[in-house]
């Protein structure tokens, strides 16, 4: 095992100046190679701002946040994008594939923004549209696939870079029950398989039920942080 | 590559919005192009009507003429001169003329005048005299014989085949005298010119003069007439510095100031037509960043450099604005060459007005070919500074607070 992510005394705070809200306060998190953990809470208690700080979309005002051993609470904007792009992949709610590029495209985007090169390229569009079982839809536009099929196509962008990790927010809140299971399905034995550590926020108890480590958080603070069923991952944070 | 052909899907990603922008530009282009074709056309008119009124669009004299126009600063005219400033491309004919005054009497009056000694036809090819004649025949060579505007005409109450007498100072304070059948008349649109000017053969004028071989000017036809300042330093460097260039702005400075004046406040007009394109194109930039905020901020937090986002922002604006500029080009050009050949027509008193003064009362576009690229390029410019409002909102973008819906 090795650490991915350590985040340290991290906090957010809104209108510091004059009613300080603390959207995420003090909160430590430390994410070894290959978990399978969800973040809940309910709605306000910090779960997408703490994504998008990990994520390096958001500063911290405090504390700070190693994702392995960088400290991206140094970087600049610009290097921000660029280690976004090398070690994080991204899975939104919405699915936001680019609707004039085709499946195949979309996932080949993230690839041509890190000059891979072309027959690089083909091989590893290969293997991720079999993991997602969408060989069939390499050619399709967003508007002709499902939800399920485009979050699954998100999922195979998110892991075109190879990153250190995935971030998922609500990742399942617009799919029906069959489409979020062949999802869930997908990310835990691309999980299992490829040891690729995921990071979900959610209020899905059917993504809840399937992670092996859950983090509730409650008005910015971690208050439960609990190893679910497996005897290889331990309890890997303590509450804070 | 890929960036182009990404932006070459996004343009297409909202028909409509493109087809707007790309209406809003080809518009745009073919109402500047119009716009600036007709001006330049009504000022190429302008000039073309005054300078063949009598100047031509090139004169030659001896030096100091202009200033002091006396027969005593004329100069002898020579082949060997003649073909020098033949010897210039851009000249296609050159004719010779003795201008001076006389004093033109008939049975009881006596009145001022100029006297124009011509070739009558190289004269016709520069200022179509033969087309201001409106009574009598034109000249030949070998007339002793005048052509007399119709204002004198009247004022000496002459007709055609009466007799003419002139008097006056020839060439080195010879005494100058002889009487002339009037051959026929001609009319001018300038009044200046309609109450004072008689045309003589050259020859005649030379022998009235007592100015055997002399003219005070060449007068230059030129193909080119836009090409002015190049051919003057041209032929002024053939023919030696005994001799005066000028080009007919120097020669009625008047008419160039009317036009620069024009020109002036035709720009406000265009100004507010550039305006318009404006508040067109960026009216559809603004739609186009309010719907796709959130994809850019989606873009740039998967990793998207902002400065690879603006290339692909500046691949779509280029895209739309030539697409917009090119088609409007190729529109305009049957367009403007239609209002050549069939010019708008003036009616009424206005175009009396104008043929009092010898104009034809037109307004035909120029078909110059730098009308359409200028404004094209104009157009173009503006485009593509008004892609400079995403590329800074790009610039600026805040991936968090651009993906809220």
């Amino acid at each position: 095992m090795n650490t991915v992510i350590d985040a340290h005394n991290i906090s957010k705070v809104y209108n510091p100046e004059t009613i300080p809200v603390y959207a995420v306060n003090n909160v430590h998190l430390h994410l070894e190679r290959g978990e399978f953990t969800a973040l809940v809470g309910p709605s306000g208690s910090g779960k997408t701002t703490l994504l998008n700080m990990i994520g390096g979309l958001d500063k911290p005002d405090g504390g700070n946040i190693f994702i392995n051993g960088n400290d991206i609470t140094k970087l600049s904007a610009n290097e921000l994008i660029d280690f976004r792009l090398k070690n994080i992949g991204f899975v939104f709610q919405s699915f936001n594939l680019i609707p004039v590029l085709t499946a195949k495209e979309n996932v080949e985007f993230i690839m041509q923004l890190q000059k891979i090169k072309q027959s690089e390229r083909d091989e590893r569009i290969k293997q991720l549209f079999q993991q997602i079982g969408l060989e069939d839809k390499l050619n399709e536009r967003p508007s002709k696939l499902s939800g399920g099929q485009q979050q699954r196509v998100a999922v195979a962008r998110a892991l075109a870079s190879k990153p250190q990790f995935v971030l998922a927010d609500e990742p399942t809140a617009n799919l029906d029950t069959k489409s979020a299971s062949n999802l869930l399905d997908i990310m835990a034995k691309l999980n299992k398989e490829e040891n690729i550590t995921f990071l979900f926020s959610t209020h899905d108890q059917r993504v809840i039920d399937r992670a092996r480590r859950v983090i509730t958080l409650v008005d910015g603070r971690i208050v439960k942080d609990t190893a679910v069923v497996s005897t290889e991952h331990k309890e890997a944070a303590t509450i804070r | 590559m890929w960036l182009a052909k990404m932006a070459w899907k996004n343009i297409w990603r909202n028909r409509n919005r493109t087809i707007i922008t790309m209406a809003a530009i080809f518009f745009a282009v073919i109402l500047s192009v119009i716009a600036s074709s007709l001006q330049a056309g009504i000022f190429d008119n302008l000039v073309k009507n005054v300078v063949s009124f009598y100047t031509g669009y090139m004169q030659v004299h001896k030096q100091g003429y202009w200033d002091e126009q006396i027969l005593d600063n004329s100069f002898e005219s020579s082949a060997e001169t003649e073909k020098k400033i033949l010897q210039n491309k851009n000249v296609t004919s050159v004719t010779e003329r003795l201008e001076s005054f006389a004093l033109a009497s008939s049975e009881d009056i006596t009145k001022g005048c100029l006297v124009v000694g011509i070739n009558p036809e190289k004269e016709n090819e520069v200022t179509l005299l033969r087309n201001k004649l409106t009574q009598g025949s034109y000249l030949q060579d070998n007339d002793n014989a005048v052509l007399l505007s119709q204002g004198l005409a009247k004022r000496l109450q002459l007709k055609v085949n009466d007799t003419i007498v002139l008097m006056g100072q020839g060439y080195h304070g010879a005494t100058a005298a002889g009487k002339y059948r009037i051959k026929g008349l001609v009319k001018f649109g300038s009044p200046d010119l309609n109450d004072k000017a008689l045309f003589m053969p050259l020859a005649t004028a030379q022998d009235f003069y007592s100015a055997y071989g002399m003219v005070t000017s060449y007068v230059l036809s030129l193909s080119n007439t836009k090409d002015l300042q190049p051919t003057e330093s041209s032929v002024r460097l053939a023919i030696g510095a005994g001799y005066e260039v000028m080009t007919w702005e120097q020669m009625i400075p008047d008419i160039k100031q009317h036009i620069e004046t024009d020109s002036n406040n035709m720009k406000y007009v265009q100004g507010i037509l550039y305006m318009l394109i404006c508040f067109g194109i960026f009216g559809t930039l603004l739609m186009m960043m309010v719907e796709r905020k959130f994809e850019m901020g989606m873009l740039v937090a998967i990793g998207m450099k902002k400065s690879t986002l603006v290339i692909l922002m500046l691949f779509e604006s280029l895209l739309t604005v030539i697409a917009g500029c090119l088609s409007g080009i190729i529109i305009s050009i049957p367009l403007v060459h239609y209002l050549n050949k069939h010019p708008i027509k003036i009616g009424g008193e206005t175009a009396k007005a104008y043929e009092r003064f010898g104009f034809e009362a037109i307004f035909p576009t120029s078909t110059e070919a730098s009308n359409f690229i200028h404004q094209g390029l104009i157009v173009l410019v503006i485009g593509l500074v008004l892609s400079l409002y995403p590329m800074y909102k790009i610039i600026r973008i805040n991936p968090v607070t651009a993906m809220k819906r």
